[in-house]
């Protein structure tokens, strides 16, 4: 069986159930789904947060989580797996990103749907503006992602 | 070739994007935020710590050093938050 690789950026919300059903429906291969969501936050350095506004770059977005796909497909034997990632305006409490990755065994899907989020979070180009009681403004990059996401280096 | 700006970045330049023709001595990403710095005020504001900003040459990460020759789109942005 072909796998079957998702990859959305939208400003709806996503349905997990749902797209778990999508990637895992009418096969007998898969004995492992792997799910991680990202949440909006209600707070974040004691400030209170109302929402976050994701803009991203569109062609380089698609392009960069495209060859992460492409790259975890590679070194995991996977069945699956669907990367979706909302843009716009988000509320505290709401989705902002979904990981699912499908195997036969459970361990390739943990390790994918890791080294996915590790790199999402260093190379996707997307920026997050948050709304907070102290104002709204830009939320700054953080230096353990990147260092997470070169820890997946092969040396 | 064109040039896109993301984030505070566009908003200290003031624009999303334009198209530049910088002379053949403006060699590598680099050099190209130096002479877009030395414009006015607002690109010099955008950038002035460059290495704080991140390029991307055709819809893939580069390196300061990357030489633009050849280049269609280039996008100057700050360090990313997605995810």
């Amino acid at each position: 069986m072909t796998a079957r690789v998702t990859i959305r950026i939208q400003q709806a919300d996503f349905d997990i159930a749902k797209e778990i059903a999508a990637l895992t429906q009418g096969r007998t291969d898969i004995g492992a789904v792997v799910s991680f969501s990202g949440i909006c936050r209600g707070s974040e350095g004691g400030e209170s947060v109302a929402a976050l506004t994701l803009e991203h770059y569109p062609e380089m977005a698609e392009a960069e989580i495209a060859r992460h796909a492409e790259t975890a497909m590679s070194r995991w034997p996977l069945n699956g797996l669907t990367v979706i990632h909302r843009v716009g305006r988000i509320a505290a409490g709401e989705n902002i990103v979904l990981v699912l990755t499908a195997s036969q065994h459970r361990q390739a899907a943990f390790q994918a749907a890791e080294f996915l989020m590790d790199y999402l979070k260093a190379n996707a180009p997307f920026w997050k503006r948050a709304e907070t009681t102290a104002g709204t403004g830009w939320v700054d990059a953080r230096h353990h992602d990147d260092a997470a996401a070169a820890r997946w280096t092969k040396s | 070739m064109k040039v896109k700006y993301f984030a505070w970045v566009r908003e200290r330049v003031g624009k999303a994007e334009e198209t530049v023709e910088p002379p053949a001595s403006v060699r590598t990403v680099d050099e190209l935020m130096a002479w877009l710095a030395r414009r006015d005020e607002s690109y010099a504001y955008a950038f002035e710590r460059p290495r704080v900003i991140r390029a991307a040459i055709d819809h893939a990460h580069v390196k300061p050093d990357a030489t633009i020759a050849g280049a269609r789109e280039i996008a100057f942005f700050p360090p990313m938050t997605g995810g």
